[in-house]
């Protein structure tokens, strides 16, 4: 028996699989981030549950060591509450893509969001379908050239973060597949109760490389990330001298320079989590204009699904004799 | 006291309210029914509701209806044709009087049938004068003026007044064929208990239809007595097969030492399962509202992976949607019930009349070799009996099993003695917890995989839709294995069939010159035509399949023992292609989709054509 009680590293969360993702894809960092948070969670292994739907990102379960359920299409959502009503002290995590998440899956991921299940929903964005071969997804740009759409897709983007403040998401985060931070964003994701939605920027080496490399770029990306934390204001840049203000008069943001036309820091906005219209600022700012807003963008817990469900139990077990005998009865002698 | 006329007795008895959907047909019907299960007798009831949720008043698809069939012998169904036809409106009448026998009563409220109604249900003339009812023996009354005048000094409005027709009505059909009344002063007193006036009002216009029925001299109806049927004694309710279904799969539960997680999406006819299970969290039941049919089948095998059984529902087009799910459950292997309650199709067909046309989709609907376990419930009381056996296969041999009802089925009700509590079964469904030489898809002798749930240290795995390895549990797209695969899960479920009762005739002799095969609802229907016909002296037997898949391991030698089989089904003929393709036998078709069940004379008819053909 691997005992719940001995102590876990990462590399206890490895399969036995060989992984079998394209050299170089951005999963791979995320894999070992998961497998890395995995061990400070204070979790008995035997409670971890990995489920996925269709798509390169939903092979992950099957790199785990955890119980793990590879789906179908989209409706990884719709498993995973099924596992959180039947053993609410199960550990789930939901690993999703954009495709599968936002385009078959998306009724599912709406109201798993909107019943506040308590799990965590990793979602893979790197914006292009990758196991099929490179159609373009509900997140591509428009105008992104791809055998289905070779002429520049005439779509225009689905916002994740949108989408989930819209199906009313108590937790969204972003980040990106090969930062440092994804570790601690996994373990806030991990932290709240209730469903946690964290998009992570995916790089597709093979489809889609570089589509996020105006954020991503080394060299940049000081001046285009912004990591939020609650209660400290929202700087960014190497410098850390550019900050987000709300606009005088009007309910949208802009990047100013602290110390230039008489911008102080006092005039920076503070980031707090538990505000949903400064959470839609910050999860609509896209590069290269804004910087990507990173970190935990919003979280406001609300009870969740499963702890109202079991509370509606209202006694113990009546037998099924009463049961049986609801409603009218008579004796025939 | 009056005196009491002179009561003629019969056997059997067809009654069918009729009024518009706020004339309170479905609860007088009911109260009816609660009285003749008292009365000892034996029934069948039938509610047939329109479509329209709120139809406008007194039009012919406002019209709801509600059937009893009731006797001194065994009933089977809710009756062919009716005796009685109470029609409170001219819709009413329009709508149901070709089900009406020739010579039948019809009880007609006088006072509805106005010009404006008239025009409503679409007669240029009263039928009432007209010569249409001529067939028919006519007790026309003026049902709200005396319901008024019953309820007159409880000062109640017009509208609260005129409320209580469906008492009146109660009242005089009670009187008519001599129900007590008791059961039926409690249920007013208990459903008016906040409200006194109508309680008093609804109780006084029951009493005095009855009064009515004793006083007045009603041409050629004097009051029939109807002799208890026999039966076994015990503890009865009346059951639909909504609630034999929910019942059943709460106590196959609970002998399989698990919890249910129900998850539905609402659709006519299935909704009512899932309406009666949620309101039993107490008895080891959650329920799940999803918000689409996929999401439905997809909680249900989320739980049965965690380790309770899960549960879906729905109808032909809900199934549809499940289809690539039910499939996921098959790969993995995971137990899982479906309840197929079929309605007349195709697409969105006629959601609340009965059809079982969805039986070849029950078996194959799915992409792939993706056999499963399918069982069909018979009567009311048998969905109880059935919802069990499925949660016995579904636990012990790790697959989804699909459950077909229908739309008449489960609204459909009967006396049921209930089951005594030591009588229930007991088959507690293993969880796997030895680590040792664990892997997810290893079978034991039956070609069972372990139900390993998450939780249980040690026995970490990963499953899914790919194809598994035989001797891992790894993804394989290894040629042989897949063959070995393929086998393992069709072998699996062929299996079952040694774990089933064998086949046997229902009625009639073991061999002969035709047996009449069926499945599902029209159980009633067949065993009555089959017993209609062996009166007359054919040679004739019934045989009713509860299992289609697997078929019993007899069944093969059962119907070869006949010169003729005549499967008769509500479809274009789907069990008898199956049984000609797998038996190589010329079984003939009786075969009838018109959104009801199938017509008993109807059937004889045919009995009495194969049996001459044979001649
Ligand atoms: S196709 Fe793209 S997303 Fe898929 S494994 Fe390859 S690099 Fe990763």
């Amino acid at each position: 028996m691997t005992g719940s009680t001995v102590e876990l590293k990462a590399k206890d969360f490895a399969s036995d699989q060989e992984v079998r993702w394209c050299p170089g894809c951005g999963d791979y960092a995320i894999l070992k981030a998961v497998q890395r948070t995995l061990p400070g969670l204070g979790v008995p292994k035997e409670n971890f549950v990995f489920v996925s739907g269709i798509g390169c990102s939903s092979r992950f379960p099957y790199y785990m060591s955890t119980y793990g359920f590879h789906t179908i299409h989209g409706r990884g959502p719709a498993i995973a509450t099924g596992v959180k009503v039947a053993n609410p002290e199960l550990d789930v995590w939901l690993i999703t893509g954009d495709g599968d998440a936002l385009s078959i899956g998306g009724n599912h991921l709406i109201h798993l969001l909107r019943r506040n299940v308590n799990l965590q929903v990793l979602l893979f964005n790197n914006e292009i379908y990758g196991l099929t071969k490179g159609q373009y997804s509900p997140t591509s740009k428009r105008g992104t050239r791809s055998p289905t759409s070779p002429r520049g897709s005439v779509e225009h983007p689905l916002s994740a973060g949108w989408l989930a403040m819209g199906a009313g998401a108590h937790f969204v985060a972003r980040s990106i597949d090969t930062a440092k931070e994804l570790t601690t964003v996994l373990t806030r994701a991990h932290e709240h109760k209730g469903t946690s939605l964290v998009e992570i920027l995916q790089n597709c080496i093979v489809f889609n490389d570089g589509v996020f490399e105006a954020v991503t770029d080394r060299a940049t990306a000081a001046d285009r990330q912004i990591h939020v934390e609650h209660g400290k204001p929202l700087v960014f840049g190497k410098e850390k001298n550019l900050g987000l203000k709300l606009k005088a008069g009007s309910l949208t943001v802009e990047v100013v320079t602290i110390g230039g036309n008489g911008i102080t820091t006092d005039d920076i906005m503070v980031h707090n989590e538990k505000d949903k219209v400064l959470a839609a600022l910050l999860l609509g700012m896209e590069a290269p204009e804004f910087p990507v807003a990173l970190g935990v963008i919003y979280c406001d817990p609300a009870p969740t699904y499963e702890q109202m469900l079991y509370e509606q139990v209202r006694e113990e077990s009546p037998t099924l004799d009463s049961l049986l005998n609801r409603g009218q009865t008579w004796e025939v002698v | 006291m009056t005196t009491q006329k002179q009561r003629e007795t019969v056997e059997t008895v067809v009654i069918r309210f009729a009024g518009d959907s706020g004339d309170g047909m479905q609860l007088t019907g009911n109260q009816f029914t609660v009285s003749t299960a008292l009365s000892g007798n034996d029934l069948a009831t039938f509610p047939d509701y329109p479509a329209e949720i709120r139809a406008p008043v007194g039009t012919t698809f406002g019209v709801s209806s509600f059937q009893i069939h009731f006797g001194s012998h065994d009933i089977l169904t809710p009756g062919d044709s009716v005796d009685v036809l109470v029609a409170m409106n001219p819709a009413a009448l329009k709508v149901n009087l070709d089900t009406l026998k020739v010579g039948g009563l019809i009880v007609a409220d006088a006072d509805s049938f106005t010009d404006r109604n008239l025009s409503k249900a679409g007669y240029d003339s009263n039928p009432l004068v007209d010569g249409t009812v001529a067939p028919y023996q006519l007790l026309e009354l003026e049902v709200s003026r005396f319901t008024l005048e019953a309820v007159a000094e409880l000062k109640l409005s017009k509208k609260d007044g005129l409320r209580c027709k469906n008492f009146w009505t109660l009242g005089l059909l009670m009187w008519m064929f001599d129900r007590p009344r008791d059961p039926v002063h409690e249920w007013i007193n208990k459903k008016f208990a906040k409200r006194e006036d109508l309680a008093r009002a609804n109780t006084a216009a029951l009493n005095a239809g009855h009064i009515y029925g004793e006083t007045a001299e009603l041409s050629g109806v004097t009051g029939y007595s109807v002799a208890p049927a026999e039966v076994a004694p015990g503890t009865y309710k009346t059951i639909t097969g909504t609630e034999g279904l929910a019942q059943g799969l709460v106590v196959g539960a609970r002998a399989a030492e698990t919890e249910v997680v129900f998850a539905s999406y609402p659709i006519t006819p299935a909704s009512p399962v899932l309406h009666y299970l949620a309101d039993l969290k107490e008895y080891g039941v959650m329920t799940f509202q999803a918000e689409d049919e996929i999401a439905a089948a997809c909680v249900a095998i989320g739980a049965s992976f965690a380790g309770k059984l899960g549960i879906t529902s729905s109808s032909g087009p809900g199934i549809a949607l499940k289809g690539e799910a039910i499939g996921l459950a098959v790969s993995t292997e995971l137990p899982m019930i479906i309840i197929n309650a079929q309605r007349a199709g195709p697409s969105t067909g006629m959601p609340t009349k009965a059809e079982q046309a969805d039986l070849l989709q029950a078996l194959h609907g799915r992409n792939g070799e993706s056999p499963i376990a399918v069982l069909a419930a018979a009567t009311p009381s048998d969905s109880f009996e059935v919802a069990i056996e499925a949660v016995r296969i579904a636990t012990h041999y790790m697959t989804p099993v699909m459950l077909m009802t229908d739309s008449y089925l489960v609204n459909a009700a009967e006396p049921w003695l209930l089951p005594n509590a030591d009588d229930l079964p007991s088959f507690p469904a293993p969880k796997a917890t030895e680590t040792e030489g664990f892997h997810p898809f290893k079978r034991d002798e039956r070609g069972v995989r372990p139900w390993a749930v998450p939780g249980t240290p040690g026995l970490e795995h990963r499953i899914g839709g790919l194809e598994k390895g035989f001797d891992s549990g790894n993804i394989s797209y290894d040629p042989t294995n897949h063959q070995q695969m393929t086998d393992a899960r069709a072998a699996k479920i062929e299996a079952i069939a040694d774990d089933i009762p064998k086949q046997t005739v229902d009625s009639g002799p073991q061999t002969g010159k035709l047996v009449v095969v069926g499945w599902g609802s029209t159980h009633g229907s067949i065993k009555t035509a089959v017993a209609r016909a062996q009166e007359e002296g054919l040679e004739v037997s019934h045989v009713h399949i509860r299992y289609l898949s697997p078929l019993p391991r007899n069944l093969e030698a059962v119907l070869k023992g006949f010169d003729k089989v005549l499967v008769s089904e509500m479809n274009s003929g789907q069990l008898l292609s199956m049984l000609r393709a797998r038996y190589l036998i010329p079984a003939v078709g009786h075969n009838r989709v018109t959104g009801q069940l199938i017509r008993v004379d109807d059937l004889v008819n045919q009995i009495r054509n194969v049996l001459e053909e044979t001649k």
